[in-house]
C-alpha cells in the first residue's frame, strides 16, 4: 500500500510547456480523475507516470522507490489508452494474458486468470476471437480487462471511454467503476474531459489547465468553488461565462449585462462583498455557470449564433453586444439562430475572480437567503 | 442487364488473361518442339500441328548434346535464398530501429540513415562492378557462392530497409508502448509484437528481394567465371550459333517457377489485412 509522490514534473517540447511544476501525492486506494480540457496535459502527466514521456525535471516516487530513469517495462503501471489497442496478432484471452505471460507466470495459470477477468468484462463468449473481430466496445473491454489483469498498483486510464458512442460510454462508466471498486491497493488515474463523468466516478479530482494541476480536491468542492478561471471552465459543461466586471462601492457594472445595484447582483450586504472584509472596488471577471441565466422579458436583448438540444436540454449560445454568452435551459427549446431573445442573471451561485484569473469571491444568495429563513 | 454487365466483365477478364498468358503458352509449346516444329510457323496443337519432343527438356539435363542447368540452377537458389533471407533480417532490424529510435551522429539523422541505405540503389549498378570485383579478387571470393551472396546482401538490403521502414513506420506506436507497459523491453517488443504483426510487410520485402536477387544478371556475370554459375548467365551461355529455342523456352519456364510458385504461396498472406484491430 504505497503511495505514489510526485515532486515538481516539468516537461517542454520544442519550447512548448506540457507540465509546468506538478507535484502530487497520491493514495492508494483512491480514484483520481485528471479534469481538463483538450491540451491541458493530462495525457502527457500519465506518460510521464508510465515512463512513455522524458521529463526535464522533476522526480516520481512509489513505495520509497524512485522511478526516475526507470525504464516503462520496469514500472509497476498499468494503463488504458484513449485509442482501442490490442495485439492483434493474438486472441482476445491471449491479449489479455499477454502481461502475466511477460511477468513470467506459466502459461495455464496466465490464461486461467485471464480467463476470469475476461469473464469480469463480459467477453466471455469472445475469448477466441482476434480483436479485430469485435467492435469498438469489446475492444476496449480487451484493453481494460488486460489492465486489470496486470495488477499493477498504479493504474492509468487515459480517456479510456472517449471514444465511444454516448449510451456505451455510460454503460461502460457503470461497469469499470464496478471493475475498480475493492481495488484498495491500486491508485487510480483516470483522465477525462466530461466533468459530469468527474463528478460521478472519482473520489478526488485534479483540475488541469496548461500543464498545471490548478486546483485538487473532492469534486463537489471543486464544482461549488473552483479556484481559477481556467479551473470553472473545466468543471462547468456547458461552459460557464466569464464576463468582465467592474465593481463599485455600491454598484457594478458587468460586460454586457449593464449596471446592476450590488444589492441585486450579489447580495453584497449579506455576503460581504464589499465593506470592511470586502472586495476593493476595482476589475474583476464574473463567472455565471449557464444555468444561472434565464430568459425574461424583461432583461437585455441577445441573438441566438447556435442552438445545441441534447436529450432534455438546450444551451443557446448567445451574442450580446459582442459579447458571448452561453444559456443553459432545461428544457427543449427552440431559438432559432439570429433570432432575438431577453435574458438577464439568475444570480443564485456568481463566482468572482481577479484579473490574474484567481477566485477572490463565492457567492451564493440565494441560498444563503433561504439558510437565513 | 446483370447478365450483360458479367458478360462483359469475364470477356474483358478472359481478353486479358489471354494476353497475359500468351507468352507462357507460347514457351510451353515451344519447349516440346524440336527444330522444325519451331520453323513451321504458329502451331499449337502437339501431335496435329508439330510432332512434340523432349529434346527441349531433356538438353537442360545434359542429354541431347545440352549443357546441365541443374548445377547453376541450385547456385540461384543458394546465393538468391540466402542473401535474401540475410537480408529480411539484417533490414528488419535496421528498418525497426530507424522507424522507432532516434539517431544522431553530428549532422546525420535518422532520415539520412535511412535515405544512405536506400542511395545504394540510386546509381547504375556497373558503378559498382569494378569496385565489386576488385574486392572480391583481394577477399579470394571471385567466382564463389560466398562472394556473389555478400554481393546480392549490399544489394538487396537497401530494398528490405527501404519496405520496411515505410511498412513500421505505419505500425502504430501505441502498440510498441502497450507491450512495454505490458513488461517487454523493445527487443522483446521487437519479436513478439511487432513482428508477427509485420507478416505482409516482411512478404513483400521478401518478394522484392527474391525477385531481385533471382533476375539478376549482371552481377552474376561479371563476378563468377565457371565454378559457380547462376542461373540467367547459365541461360544465356546455352545460345549458341543456332538458337535452341525449345530448350530457352524450357529454361525459361523452370526459371520463372520457383517466383510463380512462391506467389501462389504467399498470396494469402498478402490478401489478409495485417494490422486489423491494432488501433482504432
Amino acid at each position: 500500500m504505497s503511495a505514489l509522490t510526485l515532486q515538481n514534473l516539468n516537461l517542454s517540447v520544442r519550447d512548448e510547456t506540457w507540465l509546468d511544476d506538478i507535484s502530487l501525492h497520491l493514495e492508494p486506494g483512491a480514484l483520481y480523475t485528471l479534469l481538463g480540457r483538450t491540451g491541458a496535459g493530462k495525457t502527457s502527466l500519465i506518460r510521464a507516470i508510465a515512463g512513455l514521456e522524458t521529463l526535464d525535471a522533476g522526480s516520481i516516487e512509489h513505495g520509497g522507490v524512485r522511478w526516475d530513469g526507470l525504464a516503462p517495462w520496469r514500472r509497476p503501471v498499468a494503463m488504458v489508452y484513449q485509442q482501442f489497442i490490442n495485439y492483434p496478432h493474438l486472441s482476445v484471452l491471449d491479449n489479455v494474458a499477454f502481461p502475466l505471460r511477460r511477468a513470467g507466470v506459466a502459461a495455464a495459470p496466465a490464461r486461467e486468470q485471464a480467463w476470469q477477468t475476461i469473464q469480469r468484462v463480459g467477453l466471455a463468449a469472445m475469448a477466441d476471437r482476434r480483436p479485430g473481430a469485435l467492435s469498438g466496445g469489446q475492444q476496449q473491454r480487451v484493453a481494460i480487462a488486460r489492465a486489470l489483469t496486470k495488477d499493477a498498483p498504479v493504474l492509468l486510464l487515459d480517456e479510456p471511454l472517449v471514444n465511444l458512442d454516448y449510451k456505451l460510454r455510460e454503460q461502460m462508466r457503470e461497469d469499470l467503476v464496478e471493475l475498480l471498486e475493492g481495488r484498495q491497493s491500486t491508485i487510480v488515474i483516470y483522465a477525462s474531459t466530461e466533468p459530469s463523468e468527474a463528478l460521478q466516478m472519482s473520489a478526488r479530482l485534479l483540475v488541469m489547465e496548461e500543464g498545471r494541476v490548478v486546483q485538487e480536491g473532492p469534486p463537489r468542492q471543486v464544482f461549488d468553488a473552483p479556484a481559477s478561471v481556467g479551473a470553472a471552465r473545466v468543471v462547468n459543461d456547458p461552459p460557464v461565462n466569464i464576463l468582465s466586471m467592474t465593481l463599485d462601492t455600491d454598484a457594478a457594472e458587468v460586460e454586457s449585462l449593464g449596471w446592476f445595484s450590488l444589492e441585486t447582483l450579489l447580495g453584497v450586504e449579506r455576503l460581504g462583498l464589499v465593506g470592511d472584509q470586502g472586495l476593493p472596488p476595482g476589475q474583476y471577471y464574473l463567472g455565471l455557470r449557464a444555468s444561472d441565466l434565464a430568459l425574461a422579458p424583461e432583461g437585455r436583448p441577445a441573438v441566438v449564433t447556435l442552438t445545441e438540444v441534447s436529450g432534455s436540454e438546450t444551451v443557446t449560445h448567445l451574442d450580446m453586444a459582442g459579447c458571448h454568452l452561453v444559456l443553459h435551459e432545461r428544457a427543449v427549446v427552440n431559438h432559432p439562430v439570429g433570432s432575438q431573445i431577453h435574458i438577464r442573471p439568475r444570480l443564485s451561485t456568481v463566482f468572482v475572480f481577479d484579473r490574474n484569473g484567481r477566485r477572490v469571491h463565492v457567492a451564493q444568495p440565494g441560498q444563503r437567503a433561504d439558510s437565513r429563513q | 442487364m446483370k447478365t450483360v454487365y458479367l458478360a462483359i466483365k469475364y470477356l474483358a477478364i478472359l481478353l486479358w488473361s489471354s494476353f497475359v498468358l500468351f507468352p507462357f503458352l507460347w514457351a510451353v509449346t515451344t519447349s516440346f518442339k524440336t527444330a522444325n516444329g519451331v520453323t513451321g510457323g504458329a502451331t499449337w496443337i502437339p501431335w496435329l500441328q508439330y510432332e512434340p519432343s523432349l529434346q527441349g527438356w531433356q538438353s537442360l539435363f545434359g542429354g541431347s548434346g545440352g549443357t546441365d542447368i541443374t548445377g547453376p540452377y541450385f547456385n540461384s537458389i543458394i546465393v538468391t535464398g540466402s542473401a535474401s533471407l540475410i537480408s529480411i533480417v539484417l533490414g528488419t532490424l535496421a528498418a525497426y530501429g530507424l522507424s522507432r529510435f532516434t539517431f544522431k551522429a553530428g549532422f546525420i539523422r535518422n532520415a539520412d540513415i535511412t535515405f544512405f541505405f536506400i542511395s545504394q540503389r540510386i546509381m547504375p549498378p556497373i558503378v559498382l562492378a569494378i569496385p565489386f570485383f576488385l574486392l572480391l579478387r583481394q577477399l579470394g571470393l571471385l567466382d564463389t557462392l560466398a562472394g556473389l551472396i555478400l554481393v546480392y546482401i549490399a544489394l538487396l538490403l537497401p530494398i528490405a530497409v527501404w519496405v520496411m521502414v515505410d511498412f513500421f513506420n505505419n505500425v502504430p506506436r501505441q502498440l510498441d508502448e502497450m507491450a512495454w507497459l505490458d513488461g517487454c523491453t523493445p527487443m522483446t517488443t521487437f519479436y513478439r509484437v511487432i513482428l508477427p504483426n509485420s507478416v505482409p510487410g516482411l512478404i513483400v520485402a521478401g518478394m522484392f528481394c527474391l525477385i531481385f536477387g533471382w533476375n539478376d544478371f549482371f552481377f552474376a556475370f561479371t563476378l563468377t567465371f565457371t565454378d559457380t554459375q547462376l542461373l540467367p548467365v547459365a541461360i544465356v551461355a546455352l545460345n549458341s550459333s543456332v538458337t535452341p529455342w525449345w530448350s530457352l523456352s524450357a529454361s525459361a519456364l523452370i526459371s520463372v517457377a520457383p517466383l510463380i510458385l512462391l506467389a501462389f504461396v504467399v498470396e494469402r498472406f498478402l490478401s489478409r489485412g495485417g494490422l486489423a484491430g491494432a488501433v482504432r
